[in-house]
């Protein structure tokens, strides 16, 4: 009986709307965490699984030696490699592609490769305005390894210790 | 009522031994090495230079086991069993050695395995797992041996050699070349080849399936895909009467790599190089992708129901002026059975006998004698045991290498090997003894053996033949032949594939005939790839399918010779396919041409760009079902292991739609299943006729001052696949065209060798150089047969040389 008569009193105060509002104003002068995303961006992890890339040697040379590993261990069936002996006696890779639709960012790959060649950059935000552009060729794997070399030489010190 | 257990059991012979291994009673030969037993058993032994075919060696040490009672772990490849032997592989001691020998071979193996060909197929890779350590104790500096450069077919990365020695014995006991050795000793130990050579057997790819690392790979394949990626086909190789067993390797619908496949009863574990490295071809640019049709002097592109309209419509005109007698079919021995049976159904169907498969052959006079099929005479396999073989015109080591193999495997056991040849060729065994003369010696010398025969059994000999050659005395050579033939339990009589090019093969198989009946040996005939095929099939022109009667017509030969109205070329390349290649002057006369090929027929090699009409893109051995029989007439059927490349049909289907468009019955198998079964009728008796020798042939003898002409074709060139190989193209066995002397007759002749000589022959005349070659016999003169530049030399024949100022 008191107990009902407490309900219908809390009713009809707005006692739970005010409580709500409590939480709503304390919120208001806290610290806030909201990351202005693209402006701002959230510290990402060395491990981080983004956009594939292929690296070079500091001498210029690629890396990859179309051993086809990655091929082999990727669940997506994701890569496709072609490969050849090249002028100098070499094994390389004249087909490279990655399909991006395919791919589920697992890092097999990267996890994979006995030369630190085939990686996956931080870099995650990327689109395609065509059809056929979610398959990304060689040249543009290298393309992308040039560009974020330093990042991924970091990276990979960084993380060394524990691989 | 109960039988007890013991008295089921097989009595066991005397000298069989029990021992015990992991707690398994096993039954074993007396003497029989340890890791054989285990091996028959099921009991795996890790081993690097063990190889059930090759001798004993014990050098890699890998197959340490635990012997009780003996103090230190045994080599179970070296190890013969005794009776109450009790065997650990698996216990503390024998794991112990094994992990140590293996961390020993790791020391200077380079562990490149990411990009070693022999990755995912490599013993070292496999057995490291098991017994290897996950990282080294080694921190000197590792051996790093030179590689060396040994020819088209292996690439070398001697690095990796673990010195097995599997590639050295190989060479030894079964190639019969000692081509590897190890050099050096110790940290210097070397494989490698005497004086820098190259490998030059004619099985040399076998070293690279031996090799159990990846010291030795193959070369056309190498870096091109990865074992694990590969999908196996079975099949059977086209390129001799072998039927070589092999597993077609493909990635992506192309034919990538083809190994041997293992059947103990045909090519045992080996294959020839040629088997194995011909898929090259399968891949070049110098297919025939879609169907093409030449307008006036252009040849253009069009689809396959224009390009089989036209066919039809060409050879329907054809047939309505001149009459069906005037079209003939040429088919290629390596088709498979059932296109050559749908291509005699065809011609036959439209009222022509005019087909045949027998292009190298000069003399066809006994057909209406010759057996269902040429044959070996007894099973491959037996090859390995004769007492005796008379090997006539044949140079197995290099047209059957897999026979050679077995040949050579009985002459080491002591049978008595006997040549008579053109050449000198080479044997990679020793021969008891060798005739090397010309085409028509060789006719008296196997005269010689007969009468030599004829003597020791004291048996009268036919009248034909005493008619010709009653007053021939045999010779001492001719003597010890005949001698070895009768004693010999198992003897053989061999015609090869120059007999069976002979301008007078009639009359040398009716006297390889008579020896083998009168010295109790078999006969056997070594013909073209799928020539026992043809024959069954009925493509040949006095004979129907499975030996039964039908429509006659002309061979091969009178058909070229005696140019008819329209050919039907199946499979060829003509000029060089026909022993005599000024064959394609027939073509120029004709009306109508159509070319089935799987290659584009090249304008800088053969004329067909201006005498055929029509080219139909035919797909290959590799990517059609098919049937080959092989010289023992075992029939090997098997299935297509690539997509056909391009446009391109297989043989039978499309033999099959142009007797539809013909408006023929009979044309309306859907499977090949269907065309199989239509085809492997009962085959009907060809009874064997009494002795009888055909006249033989004028052109033979040449005049004063002529040599006779020797055609032989390279075995690198003697089909269109293997013709287009790139890699086999480069080995010492594709020699540049030359016309070839021995010292003696080009001193009489006044060459020197070196110069360049104009051969002159009755069809045709080239400019080659002279080359000295002292398995030339006097009086003949080697210029090696289809190739483009002696093509339109012609066959055998008389032959003069003039010296080109």
């Amino acid at each position: 009986m008191l107990k009902t008569f407490k309900r219908y009193l809390d009713t009809f105060l707005l006692y739970e709307l005010l409580k709500g509002l409590m939480v709503t104003g304390r919120h208001l002068f806290m610290r806030k965490f909201t990351v202005q995303y693209p402006e701002e961006k959230t510290p990402i992890s060395p491990r981080f699984r983004g956009l594939h890339a292929l690296r070079r040697y500091p001498n210029g040379e690629e890396r990859c030696i179309a051993c086809k590993l990655c091929e082999a261990v990727c669940p997506a069936a994701a890569i496709t490699i072609e490969s050849e002996v090249r002028a100098d006696g070499t094994r390389r890779t004249t087909r490279y592609d990655i399909d991006l639709f395919k791919c589920i960012y697992c890092g097999f790959c990267e996890e994979s490769c006995p030369v630190d060649s085939i990686v996956e950059t931080r870099f995650f935000e990327f689109h395609f305005e065509n059809r056929g552009e979610n398959v990304i060729h060689k040249e543009q794997l290298l393309a992308i390894g040039d560009k974020y070399e330093k990042q991924l030489a970091e990276d990979r010190a960084m993380d060394a210790k524990y691989r | 009522m109960s039988v007890s257990a013991d008295k089921m059991k097989p009595p066991i012979a005397p000298d069989t031994v029990t021992i015990e291994v992991d707690g398994r009673k096993l039954q074993a030969r007396k003497g029989d090495m340890l890791i054989k037993v285990t091996d028959a058993a099921g009991i795996y032994i890790p081993r690097f230079c063990y190889h059930h075919k090759l001798s004993v060696a014990a050098n890699c040490r890998m197959c340490l086991v635990d012997v009780e009672k003996v103090p230190k772990p045994m080599p179970a490849c070296a190890t013969p069993v005794m009776d109450g032997m009790v065997v650990h592989t698996r216990s503390e001691k024998a794991r112990t050695a094994q992990k140590g020998t293996m961390e020993f071979l790791l020391i200077n193996h380079p562990l490149d395995c990411p990009i070693c060909d022999q990755g995912g197929e490599c013993e070292l890779q496999d057995l490291a797992l098991g017994y290897g350590k996950s990282a080294s104790r080694y921190t000197e500096v590792k051996r790093i041996v030179k590689d060396r450069d040994i020819g088209p077919l292996i690439a070398t990365e001697m690095t990796r050699c673990i010195h097995c020695t599997r590639c050295v014995r190989f060479g030894q006991e079964i190639a019969g070349v000692m081509e590897f050795g190890g050099l050096g000793r110790g940290e210097h130990m070397e494989i490698r080849t005497f004086l820098n050579r190259s490998v030059d057997s004619e099985l040399s790819g076998n070293v690279i399936d031996l090799c159990p690392v990846g010291a030795l790979t193959s070369k056309p394949f190498r870096y091109t895909a990865r074992t694990w990626e590969l999908t196996d086909h079975p099949s059977i190789s086209p390129h001799d009467c072998v039927g070589a067993n092999i597993t077609v390797q493909t990635l992506h619908g192309r034919v990538k790599r083809v190994l041997p496949r293992d059947n103990e009863s045909v090519n045992e574990c080996w294959l020839a190089d040629r088997d194995r490295f011909s898929y090259e071809a399968l891949n070049s640019d110098d297919r025939l992708r879609v169907p093409m049709i030449r307008r006036g002097t252009e040849w253009e592109e069009t689809d396959w129901p224009t390009a089989l309209e036209y066919t039809a419509a060409g050879l329907r005109k054809v047939l309505e002026s001149h009459g069906p007698e005037r079209l003939g079919a040429l088919a290629a021995p390596i088709s498979t059975s059932e296109e050559l049976y749908l291509l005699q159904k065809f011609m036959r169907a439209l009222g022509s006998g005019n087909v045949d498969h027998r292009l190298r052959q000069m003399d066809f006079s006994d057909d209406a004698m010759a057996p269902l099929f040429p044959s070996l005479g007894r099973p491959l396999a037996e090859l390995s045991n004769l007492d005796s073989a008379l090997l006539i015109g044949a140079n197995p080591r290099k047209d059957q290498p897999l026979i050679n193999l077995r040949l050579r495997k009985s002459a080491l056991k002591g049978a008595k090997i006997f040549a008579v040849n053109p050449l000198d060729y080479d044997f990679s065994d020793k021969l008891a003894g060798k005739r090397v003369c010309t085409p028509v010696q060789m006719l008296q010398s196997l005269a010689g053996v007969v009468s030599a025969l004829g003597a020791l059994k004291k048996s009268a000999l036919p009248a034909a033949f005493t008619a010709l050659f009653g007053s021939i005395k045999p010779e001492a050579l001719e003597q010890v032949m005949a001698q070895a033939l009768l004693q010999g339990e198992r003897g053989s009589v061999l015609l090869g594939t120059f007999a069976l090019s002979h301008p007078q093969s009639a009359s040398l198989r009716a006297l390889a005939q008579l020896i083998a009946e009168l010295s109790g040996a078999r006969f056997g005939q070594l013909a073209e790839a799928n020539a026992a095929g043809a024959w069954l099939a009925g493509c040949v022109p006095h004979r129907g399918p499975s030996g039964m009667n039908a429509k006659t017509g002309r061979h091969a030969l009178d058909m070229l010779r005696k140019p008819l109205n329209a050919y039907l070329l199946f499979g060829m390349d003509l000029e060089f396919d026909c022993l005599d290649g000024s064959a394609a002057n027939a073509m120029s006369t004709a009306e109508f041409v159509v070319m089935m090929t799987s290659f584009k027929p090249s304008p800088y090699r053969t004329r067909a760009v201006e005498y055929a009409d029509v080219w139909l893109p035919l797909a290959p051995f590799t990517e059609t079902d098919g049937t080959f029989v092989n010289a023992e007439g075992r029939s090997q059927s098997f299935a297509a292991a690539a997509t056909p490349l391009g446009d391109s049909r297989p043989g039978w289907k499309i033999l099959r739609m142009l007797g539809h468009l013909m408006g023929l019955t009979g044309f309306e198998q859907s499977q090949i299943e269907e065309v199989r079964q239509e085809m492997n009728q009962p085959t009907v008796n060809t009874a064997s006729s009494p002795f009888s020798l055909p006249p033989g042939d004028p052109t033979m003898t040449p005049a004063a001052g002529q040599l006779m002409r020797l055609a032989e074709v390279p075995m690198y060139a003697i089909d269109p696949i293997v013709r287009r190989a790139p890699s086999l193209q480069l080995t010492a066995d594709n020699p540049p065209p030359s016309a070839r002397l021995n010292a003696g007759q080009a001193d009489k002749l006044g060459f020197k060798g070196g110069e360049t000589v104009q051969v002159v022959m009755s069809q045709g005349a080239a400019r080659l150089d002279l080359v000295l070659d002292e398995r030339v016999p006097d009086g003949c003169v080697l210029v090696f047969a289809g190739l483009p530049e002696t093509a339109m030399l012609g066959a055998h024949g008389p032959a003069t040389l003039k010296v080109v100022s």
